[in-house]
């Protein structure tokens, strides 16, 4: 599938992308990571190859910018930080272990694991469902677990 | 669930362009010939579009010129105003940037020179040949007419066939026929 323009690329996935960010950060703060989640993505839109996985690309980089946001220190609020190895946010180690696996497993590991998505979020960026979404995750994890023991 | 508002969606589109992130910006564009589809490159005005289909002039943009086509109203602010001014009466010569970059060099001369056919006036095909420095090649002029990415602001209405007769035009006769007449070319 040919990378369509990046105006139909918007226009498909800013409501899902918006509602998403107001989920996990509250309106107040969905606006600005509305906005860098659409310009981020624009500046690595060229680099795309394919148009495929695109509505799974723009959760992951919503969710990333969603975890800067939280780790943004707050006056009125004391957030939780995410679990992190060796000082190196968790979803970074994730995304490269998680290279190797087929697009949706790796989508869908990447964002439950690495980015603390419920599984209905993730059924939303995969384009299918809740048990989908456990499904792939699962596989996925499934078959990290063997490459590890190889 | 609240939808994404239209400041919100403003403030995006304005920003993608401020950074200077777009290959190419759009905007419809309301005028008394049709709405008008109008894009624009970083280098200037690159499409005008008659009864634009969006989807195919989109792809057709972004194969042309880059993948990140976005609409966004104001790189097209000037090129708006100004033909809202042209339409009203108010303006004769448009002085806006445009980007012929992926023209041909023998369409590039051509839409050069016919950008210096004065409102309210009107040239033959072979002349305006003859100016391009190409005499007889009036039907290559009319090629480059008939594709003309810039019509209005690039005034291919305002050349004619040899007997006086307007011939043709890619927005349709009728379009040629009212901007002739609001440029008092024809009664």
């Amino acid at each position: 599938m040919t990378l369509p323009p990046f105006e139909r690329f918007y226009d498909e996935h800013k409501e899902e992308i918006y509602a998403f960010l107001v989920r996990r950060l509250g309106r107040g703060r969905a606006e600005d990571a509305f906005q860098e989640t659409f310009l981020r993505a624009l500046r690595a839109y060229p680099k795309l190859r394919h148009g495929e996985h695109l509505r799974a690309w723009a959760y992951t980089i919503a969710s990333r910018i969603a975890i800067d946001e939280h780790r943004r220190p707050r006056a009125d609020a004391d957030l939780p930080e995410l679990a992190s190895l060796d000082g190196r946010p968790a979803f970074a180690q994730l995304e490269h272990l998680a290279d190797e696996l087929p697009p949706t497993e790796r989508a869908a590991v990447v964002l439950r694991y690495g980015y603390d998505l419920d599984y209905a979020d993730i059924g939303a960026a995969l384009g299918s469902n809740a048990t989908a979404a456990r499904q792939a995750a699962s596989a996925g994890i499934r078959r990290l677990r063997r490459k590890e023991r190889q | 669930m609240s939808p994404v508002s239209p400041e919100l969606d403003r403030r995006f589109r304005d920003a993608a362009a401020t950074e200077h992130l777009l290959d190419v910006a759009y905007d419809l564009v309301d005028t008394p010939v049709g709405l008008l589809l109008v894009a624009a490159t970083e280098r200037g005005l690159c499409r005008i579009a008659y009864d634009a289909e969006p989807e195919q002039e989109l792809e057709r943009l972004a194969r042309a010129f880059g993948v990140r086509v976005l609409r966004s109203a104001r790189p097209i602010d000037p090129a708006r105003r100004q033909l809202d001014e042209y339409f009203s009466g108010g303006r004769q010569h448009f002085d806006l940037t445009v980007d012929l970059a992926l023209q041909a060099d023998f369409n590039r001369r051509v839409l050069r020179e016919l950008a210096r056919v004065p409102y309210g006036e009107v040239v033959t095909y072979g002349e305006l040949a003859a100016r391009a420095a190409r005499p007889g090649a009036a039907r290559a002029v009319g090629t480059v007419m008939n594709r003309n990415p810039l019509p209005i602001v690039l005034p291919c209405h305002r050349v004619i066939g040899a007997n006086g007769k307007l011939v043709g035009y890619a927005g349709g006769l009728e379009r040629k026929e009212s901007l002739l007449r609001l440029e008092g070319a024809l009664l």
